[in-house]
Order: C-alpha cells, then sequence, then structure tokens
C-alpha cells in the first residue's frame, strides 16, 4: 500500500504550519522526517494518521492502514506488559503478541506492571505496540527517546524486518538510525504567513 | 423564483464574511439603537403612568412591562445561539460562532431580569420571593444551560476547538433544556399563570379569566419590540467587539509566527 | 470492543482504580443526612427517595472526571482513535464500564442505604428499579461531559457545571418514581418517561460524545 501526499497544509491551533509538502511512501521504504523543533513534524504525523483535518491537499492510502505512536505510549501502569499488548491486540483484531515481545526483548519482563518499568523498557512496549497493530505503514514520533545504544538497535532491526515484509514507515527521529531510509526535511514547507486582508485574513 | 431565493441566500451568506459584517453592522447600529430606546421609553412610561391599576394585583402588575419581555428575550436569545451554533457546524462561518458566543451574556442578563422581576412581582402576589414554579424553575434551569455555556467558551484557549464544543454543548443543552421543561411541568404543576399575552383570548376579549387586556397589552408590545431591538442592537455590537478581539489575536498570533 | 470493556474493567478494580469510591461517596451522604435534618423517622422516611437519588447522581458524578481523562493523560485516547473501532463505539464501552463500575454498584448499595434513612417498605423496589433505568442515562451523560472537558487542565468543576443541567430530566423523573413508589401512589409515567430518556441518551448522545472527543483530539 503506497501513501500518497500531494500539496498538503497543515495547521496547528488554525494557524498553518507547513504548506505545499507532497511526497509518497512505497511499501518498503523508510523515510526519515528531520526538521527543527515546533516546525510541525508532530503536527504532520497527526494528520496522516487521522487525528486531525488538513486545511488543503490530498492524502491517498492511509486509510486503516496506519499505526502511529506518539510521544506518550498509552501504557496502563496496572496492567502486566502482556495484559497491555494483548489488549491492543485485540483491538487491532491480531491477537498474536508473541513476536512483538521477541522483538523488543520483553519476554522477561511479561509479568511486571507496566508502571514499574524503567523508562526504556516502557518505550520499548510501547514500539512493541506497532507491531501487534498489523498496519503496514507505521508513523513513529520521535521513537528513540529514552533509549540506549542496544535498544535503539533492536528498534531499527524491528523496523528492518518490517520493511522486509513490505511495510512501511515514517520515522520523525533527529538521531540516526542506521537505516537506509530518504530523508524529508520539512523546513523548506514551512508555511509563509498569508498576506492580511483577504476573507479569513483577519481570523487566520 | 427558485434563482431569487437562491440569490438572496447567497447576499445572506456575504455577512458571514468579517468584514462586510461589521461594515453593514456599524451602518445599521445607530438605528437600532434609538429605536430600541423610543421604543422602550415610550412603552415603560405608557405602562407605568398612563395605564390603570389591575383590579386584583393593584399596581404590581406594572413589572409586566419588565418582567415578559425580558422573559421572552431570554428564550430567543438561546433559539437565536442554537441557529448561529448550527450555521457555524455547517458553514464554518467565524462569524456566526462568534455571534453565538457574543449573545450569551445577554441571555445570562435576561434571564437574571426575568428572574428577578419575578421575583419582586411574586413577592405580594404569592407571598414569596421565589417559589419551585415549573415556569421559575424551567429558567433556573435555563441560567444553568448558560453558565454552562460561556463557562465552556471561557475554558477554551483554541478559538475553533471552543466554537465547536460550545456549538455541540447548545445543540444537545437544546434538547435537554426542552426535557427540562416537560420534567418540570409534570413534577410541579405550579402557581405561575399561563403564557396569557399572545393567547387568542387575550386578543379577541373572550377570555376573560387570565387574558391581558389590551389595555395593558398596547405597551406591552411596544416594551417587547424594545427588547427585540435591543437585543439586535446589543448582538450586533458585541459580535463586533469579538470580531474585533479575534483580529487582535490572530495578529499577535502572526507577529510570534514571524519572529 | 469486549476487550476495552475487560480493560477498563479491569484497571478500575486493580489497586488506584478508584472503584469503590463513588460507593464510599453515596454512603456517606447518606450517612450525613440524618445528622443535618435531624433523626425523626416520619421527615426521613418522607425525604428518603429523593435523598437516595441525589446521592447516586452526585457519586456519579464525583467519578466523571476519570472518565476519559486517564487516557487521555497517556495517550491511549490518541491511540484508539486511530484503531479500527469506531470512536463511538469507544465512548459508548466507556459509558457501559463507567455504569458497571460506578452506576451498577450504587444500585446494588441503595436499598441498603434506604433502610438507613427509614425508607417505607413498597419504596425499595421502586428505588432500585427507578435507579436501574436512571444510572445508565447517566453514565452515558457524564461520557458526553468528560469528552467536552477532556483536554481540559482543571476540567473537573466545569464538567460538573456543565453535566448538573442536563441531568435535570432524569433526577426528576427518577427521583418521582421513588418517591411516589414509597408512598403507593401509580409509577406507571415516570417510570416511561424515565425508561424513554435512558433509551433516547444511549442510542443518540454517544453520536454527540464522539464528535466533541473528535474535536479535542485534533
Amino acid at each position: 500500500m503506497t501513501l500518497s501526499v500531494s500539496d498538503l497544509t497543515i495547521t496547528r491551533g488554525g494557524v498553518p504550519v507547513l504548506e505545499g509538502l507532497s511526497f509518497k511512501l512505497t511499501p518498503g521504504q523508510a523515510l526519515i522526517l528531520r526538521g527543527p523543533n515546533g516546525i510541525g513534524k508532530t503536527t504532520l504525523l497527526r494528520t496522516l494518521a487521522g487525528l486531525q483535518p488538513a486545511l488543503a491537499g490530498q492524502i491517498e492510502g492511509a486509510e486503516d492502514q496506519i499505526a502511529y505512536a506518539s510521544h506518550s505510549d498509552g501504557l496502563k501502569p496496572t496492567l502486566t506488559v502482556v495484559e497491555n499488548l494483548a489488549f491492543w491486540a485485540s483491538v487491532f483484531g491480531t491477537h498474536d503478541i508473541q513476536p512483538a515481545l521477541d522483538a523488543f526483548a520483553l519476554n522477561d519482563l511479561s509479568d511486571r506492571h507496566a508502571g514499574n518499568l524503567s523508562a526504556g523498557q516502557k518505550r520499548r512496549l510501547g514500539l512493541a505496540r506497532m507491531l501487534v497493530t498489523g498496519r503496514p505503514i507505521w508513523m513513529l514520533d520521535e521513537p528513540t527517546v529514552s533509549l540506549d545504544k542496544n535498544a535503539v538497535q533492536m528498534f531499527a532491526d524491528a523496523v528492518r524486518s518490517h520493511l522486509g515484509q513490505g511495510g512501511s514507515a515514517l520515522i520523525a527521529t533527529h538521531i540516526d538510525l542506521g537505516l537506509d531510509g530518504e530523508v524529508l526535511d520539512v523546513g523548506p514547507y514551512k508555511a509563509k504567513p498569508q498576506p492580511i486582508g483577504d476573507f479569513d485574513g483577519g481570523f487566520l | 423564483m427558485a434563482m431569487s431565493i437562491a440569490a438572496k441566500a447567497n447576499a445572506l451568506w456575504e455577512y458571514a464574511n468579517p468584514r462586510k459584517f461589521l461594515a453593514t453592522s456599524e451602518r445599521v447600529l445607530p438605528f437600532f439603537w434609538i429605536t430600541s430606546a423610543v421604543c422602550i421609553v415610550v412603552g415603560l412610561v405608557w405602562g407605568f403612568f398612563f395605564t390603570p391599576d389591575d383590579f386584583r394585583q393593584g399596581s404590581t402588575v406594572k413589572i409586566i412591562y419588565l418582567h415578559v419581555p425580558s422573559a421572552l428575550m431570554a428564550i430567543n436569545c438561546w433559539l437565536m445561539m442554537l441557529v448561529t451554533s448550527l450555521v457555524w457546524l455547517v458553514r464554518r462561518h467565524h462569524v456566526s460562532a462568534l455571534a453565538a458566543r457574543a449573545a450569551a451574556p445577554i441571555g445570562i442578563v435576561m434571564t437574571l431580569i426575568a428572574l428577578a422581576t419575578g421575583a419582586i412581582w411574586g413577592q405580594p402576589m404569592w407571598g414569596t420571593w421565589w417559589a419551585w414554579d415549573p415556569r421559575l424553575t424551567s429558567f433556573l434551569i435555563l441560567f444553568l444551560f448558560y453558565l454552562g455555556y460561556v463557562a465552556l467558551w471561557e475554558a477554551i484557549e483554541d478559538p475553533d476547538t471552543a466554537a465547536d464544543l460550545t456549538s455541540v454543548l447548545c445543540l444537545v443543552g437544546s434538547v435537554f433544556a426542552f426535557l427540562s421543561r416537560y420534567a418540570v411541568n409534570f413534577w410541579n404543576q405550579g402557581l405561575h399563570q399561563g403564557a396569557s399575552v399572545m393567547r387568542a383570548g387575550a386578543v379577541t376579549g373572550t377570555d376573560t379569566e387570565e387574558k391581558v387586556s389590551n389595555v395593558f397589552f398596547y405597551p406591552l408590545l411596544t416594551c417587547i419590540i424594545g427588547f427585540v431591538l435591543l437585543f439586535i442592537a446589543l448582538v450586533l455590537y458585541r459580535t463586533g467587539t469579538e470580531i474585533r478581539a479575534r483580529r487582535v489575536k490572530a495578529l499577535l498570533a502572526r507577529e510570534r509566527l514571524g519572529a | 470492543m469486549i476487550a476495552l470493556l475487560l480493560r477498563d474493567l479491569k484497571l478500575a478494580f486493580r489497586a488506584g482504580g478508584g472503584f469503590g469510591l463513588g460507593l464510599a461517596f453515596f454512603l456517606i451522604v447518606t450517612v450525613l443526612v440524618p445528622f443535618a435534618v435531624g433523626p425523626q423517622s416520619s421527615l426521613l422516611s418522607t425525604i428518603a427517595p429523593g435523598i437516595l437519588w441525589l446521592g447516586a447522581l452526585l457519586a456519579c458524578l464525583l467519578s466523571l472526571d476519570r472518565l476519559l481523562a486517564l487516557d487521555w493523560e497517556d495517550g491511549s485516547l490518541d491511540l484508539l482513535a486511530t484503531a479500527p473501532l469506531p470512536l463511538e463505539a469507544v465512548v459508548s464501552i466507556k459509558a457501559l464500564a463507567h455504569w458497571i463500575t460506578t452506576g451498577l454498584p450504587l444500585v446494588l448499595a441503595a436499598p441498603f442505604l434506604g433502610v438507613l434513612l427509614n425508607l417505607p417498605a413498597p419504596g425499595f423496589f421502586w428505588l432500585v428499579i427507578s435507579l436501574l433505568l436512571g444510572t445508565p442515562a447517566m453514565s452515558v451523560i457524564g461520557t458526553f461531559g468528560a469528552a467536552l472537558t477532556v483536554g481540559l487542565k482543571r476540567g473537573g468543576l466545569l464538567l460538573s457545571l456543565l453535566v448538573l443541567p442536563l441531568y435535570v430530566p432524569t433526577l426528576i423523573f427518577g427521583a418521582e418514581v421513588a418517591r411516589r413508589g414509597a408512598v403507593g401512589m401509580e409509577t406507571q409515567t415516570p417510570l416511561l418517561m424515565l425508561a424513554g430518556i435512558t433509551m433516547a441518551t444511549i442510542a443518540l448522545l454517544p453520536f454527540a460524545s464522539a464528535a466533541v472527543l473528535r474535536i479535542n483530539l485534533r
């Protein structure tokens, strides 16, 4: 499934932040999203995931294809690792969580409550959730925050094997993951302020 | 025919342009201010000094010239907010959402006037400032709805989100306000007389028991017209203020963005 | 859908899940009433249906804060919104879970608290029936309120302000059923109205809740 985005304009709080953005994400491809803080990377990912409407432009091939991982992982501290994963697996109708546990080395932690995990372990659990969704397009927002070198490697491996199975990934990150993906710098697409005085100009 | 209706409808939507709205409302506002002041002054003076006392209620009946118009406007204001909320949800015209926002405090004041004058009227008539009468109770509930609506507007920072959420609240609230009206009627039959101003019997004079006779009716009608005009003037004026406030906000946001 | 319901129930029953808070609040309110109005059993039995209904309503209100806020804070709502489940189903399930963990215990506890307030014998049946019919509406309406205020930092008080007027019809008809039942009057009319309101809110309000949740998520 190819995700194609053309001439997209996205807004944050009613103000356009990125405009005229076009790209394609084909199966097996990884796209690294770069740009300074506050440029709108998170907003872009949220828009693509369908959480907020775009102001203009087309998004094709996104419907029910995207697994989205935000800054927060949606983990419940009073549920165990397995329970957390199993819940998302059944919400997405996949039910098999073993590969996800294996990929992020969570087997030893499986009966621990998520609230007792370290930040890095939580992050691993959050990323393992991507595997149980069974969705082909991964959208990851700063996935490597609080991960150590080992875990970053683990994550990169998981992405690589996902790409190998025909999936694709759009990753907003500032570090080098060692993936041979293309880089999409959104800096040039920064929206220019609209001229004052047009129809809704007074409002933005 | 159909064409002309469509053209007229389009002409109405033109006022969704904030600039056009401001220009037009500034032109017509003096007319509304003056006519509403004239109507209210004439109606009140006429009602207070040139109508006889009621044979049962004495001079206390004269508070009707404030009570009935404010009560009518309290309800009509909510209806107006309902319509403008729907327009916002369907057509996304900012002016419409802002008009709803601008109208709410006016509705609160109207509700308070209706409640206060009702209490002042009720004391000599029923011997109590407050009774849990269906009409009084309904107005109290309406007041709570207004409070919640305004509080929600104030609580949310992003203007579009606030407009969306308050619009949905207004829609849902309308249904529940309507339900409450019936629930309250069922719950207590009450002291308050029925709405007797516009009843057929009142106009034809056949209903001798609870009519508002013509002597009282014409000054009352003048007051009602005055209140309607006043309401329109206030809404136009306040909507203009809201539009300017939004513009200032937008300009500040632009400045931050540019910096 | 079942998974979401089971998860919510599990979360509620585990330590710190807040299960029982509403129940404890209900108990305390009921116990405090005689201290405030005096111990005369005739007075207590007159006001018992109303007090019990009000106590249940307030206990319900108390727990609405957590209904969506926790899922909002930890990002679960974002993830649920991108899941195959429609948001209308999510809010319905949330309301159902809230009812099972808050409303149902209140219904079951009400007769025992009725004893404390000297509720007349015929009143027990009608109290339970009216609460059984009324509490689902309170959960569904509460979910709507929670969805409206979910993005706000201190939304708790605002939530109460928004939800209380919406509770008026349910409270009026529910308490009326209990009151009439306690004194042996016919209860059919308010009972049907109560049932009608509950059915209508369950059928329609989740669409509004999902709509405002979607707006809040953007």
